[in-house]
């Protein structure tokens, strides 16, 4: 047997074992959630199940109580969905003309304007829940939909501005020349060339602010009234709605719902994630 | 009034920096202008100028009959070629092509015929619908020439085109430039570093540094007359010859060798105010002769058609550029012979030319 064999035998072992350490909490909710009530009392936590069922999915989908409610996690689902679906556009779609035009229409102040706006990035979310909801209250959307949706678009700036400047600095200047002299202007040169070339980051931008906002629990916990509650919260008042048994069945298959758009849009679009984390590293 | 007319244009940065310090140039319909120089001598910010890409502090510029100092690039009707190409990576060559005219809302069998003709012309037909990233470097030189061609501008801008090439293609697309031109005819301003591409392409030539023409002319008046002592050096190679001088008498020496120069010279060192000059000769103004300037072969760099011969002397260190091969061997005695009217005289301070 020769030594890259046995290099290569060492590493896959490695890798395995932690993938399978890493897999091993996803493998034990699948599992649980498709288990009966019985099972779950009775067998081991890594046997598969003997009688899969989806009763427990149905359960926490249409019926699981969340409080005084019993309508399981789809309310919460789809304020969510009313929610993150816009927050996300609206906040890559003013991240990537920041970044376009912090980047090539550059103007007296604007490496400074671009400073401060990377600060919003490192602010610990907690800062400005109060000046927040007092924001909210004037504006009159406090506990709506609209209003967790403005501060989402909000908190999310800064980082789509600091992905797509970071990513637009990357592009030659004499592609804008050229866009000027063939007679284009700010607007057309954004949507036919600064566009279309920023792919990459406009994917990783979307994956980030989707994740990021659909995970988001702080802000839906304050800033949500009684019908807007976003779905984290829903999961929260649902695992901690106490009855006399505890069905894990019910919070795991609760929460694999939860976490499921956030995986399906990785598994879509991850290659893209990573390719686009590493564009401009090397030119193309 | 000609086709494009610079006008006293100045250039300062934050009040502190001059980059141009008063640039006038003129040059007729039809003509290829070059503008000439070491980096840092301004030529490409005033290219950027006559672009629209940047704005004079002062001075004005002038296409045609318009004064254009203060339209944006796209009411200029200029085309440019940039030095990176600059083509658009998310469209096909034949999109690349017509960008221009469809944002000039140009109809779209218009668009059609203008990237039929224009890649006629450049023999490009069969790259339409390749992308820029799948195209050599100087596939990449014709597309770009091709979409400043598409639009048929009144001026058409280089900014050193040839540079990222290599030196064999760098010459195949010089002679396809020259070609373009003669069969276009479009008034032409081109940047360049290369004192070879300014002779041969241009019409006029300004040789520019520090942001002050040095001087503006033909390819012969520049080579044969050049204005200084930065232009003579600049332009030709082997560099002109320079050698330290001084008027005695009626006569002018180096290191107490006397150097030929003529009448009018003479009259001219006469009447100058300094007696230190600079005496220039260009390496094939000198030959072997029986007789003349004794020296020592000191290095013999053969190229093939001609061969460049440095000799110590007794006035300096010069460089020969004699036809065919030399046969001769390093250390040999040798004699130089030229006559005095291929000469150029410099003031040493301020290198102006004195005749």
């Amino acid at each position: 047997m020769n030594r890259t064999y046995l290099h290569r035998l060492i590493l896959w072992a490695v890798l395995l074992v932690f993938a399978a350490w890493f897999l091993a909490p996803l493998y034990v909710m699948l599992v649980t959630s498709l288990k009966d009530a019985e099972q779950i009392r009775s067998g081991h936590l890594l046997s598969l199940p003997t009688a899969p069922t989806l009763d427990a999915w149905a359960k926490a989908w249409g019926s699981a109580c969340t409080g005084v409610e019993c309508a399981g996690l789809q309310p919460y689902f789809w304020n969510s969905v009313l929610m993150v679906v816009p927050a996300v556009l609206v906040s890559t779609l003013l991240g990537s003309l920041n970044g376009y035009v912090l980047s090539k229409w550059k103007f007296r102040g604007s490496e400074t304007l671009f400073a401060f706006m990377l600060f919003g990035v490192f602010m610990p979310m907690q800062v400005v829940l109060l000046p927040m909801s007092q924001v909210l209250g004037w504006l009159g959307i406090a506990s709506s939909i609209w209003g967790l949706m403005l501060v989402h678009v909000v908190a999310g700036i800064p980082s789509t501005t600091l992905f797509f400047r970071n990513y637009c600095v990357g592009l030659p200047d004499e592609l804008i020349k050229a866009a000027q002299l063939d007679g284009a202007g700010f607007w057309l040169i954004f949507r036919r060339i600064v566009l279309p070339l920023s792919v990459p980051i406009l994917v990783v931008t979307l994956i980030w602010q989707f994740t990021a906002i659909w995970n988001d629990f702080l802000y839906g916990v304050v800033f949500s009234g009684a019908d807007s509650k976003p779905i984290t919260v829903g999961l929260n008042n649902l695992a901690n709605t106490s009855s006399s048994v505890k069905e894990y069945n019910v919070d795991m298959a609760a929460a694999l719902i939860a976490a499921l758009p956030t995986l399906l849009v990785y598994v879509v679009a991850g290659k893209y994630f990573v390719r686009g984390l590493t564009a401009g590293a090397v030119k193309g | 009034m000609g086709a494009l007319s610079i006008q006293g244009i100045h250039k300062t940065y934050n009040d502190t920096t001059h980059i141009l310090k008063g640039i006038d140039l003129e040059i007729e319909a039809g003509e290829f202008l070059i503008l000439v120089g070491p980096s840092g001598c301004g030529k490409s910010t005033l290219l950027s100028m006559i672009a629209g890409l940047d704005h004079p502090t002062e001075g004005s510029i002038l296409i045609g009959e318009r004064d254009v100092t203060r339209l944006p690039s796209k009411d200029r009707d200029i085309a440019m070629v940039f030095q990176s190409y600059a083509l658009y990576p998310n469209m096909t060559v034949a999109q690349n092509i017509a960008f221009g005219l469809e944002i000039r809302k140009v109809p779209k069998a218009e668009r059609q015929a203008a990237v039929d003709r224009v890649s006629a012309m450049l023999q490009i037909g069969h790259l339409l619908d390749r992308k820029p990233g799948q195209l050599s470097g100087g596939q990449r030189q014709r597309v770009a020439m091709g979409r400043a061609l598409a639009r048929d501008p009144k001026l058409f801008l280089f900014d050193e085109p040839l540079s990222n090439l290599d030196a064999k293609l760098r010459v195949e697309m010089r002679a396809e430039i020259k070609q373009l031109h003669q069969r276009t005819k479009t008034t032409t301003v081109y940047v360049t570093h290369d004192q070879v591409e300014a002779m041969t392409l241009g019409d006029r030539i300004a040789v520019m540094k520090d942001g002050l023409v040095q001087q503006f002319g033909t390819p012969a008046q520049i080579y044969n007359h050049p204005a200084n002592r930065f232009v003579a050096e600049f332009i030709g190679s082997p560099a002109m010859n320079m050698v330290d001088a001084q008027r005695t008498g009626h006569a002018l020496t180096a290191h107490g060798v006397e150097m030929a120069i003529t009448d009018a010279q003479r009259a001219a060192v006469q009447t100058h105010g300094n007696a230190d000059l600079v005496y220039g000769l260009r390496p094939e103004s000198i030959s072997f002769a029986a007789q003349g300037l004794p020296g020592t072969l000191s290095m013999i760099e053969p190229t093939g058609p001609e061969t460049y011969a440095t000799v110590d002397t007794g006035a300096g260190k010069l460089t020969a550029r004699v036809p065919g091969v030399l046969q001769a061997a390093v250390g040999d005695a040798v004699h130089l012979q030229w006559s005095a009217e291929q000469s150029h005289l410099f003031d040493r301070v301020s290198g102006d030319r004195v005749g």
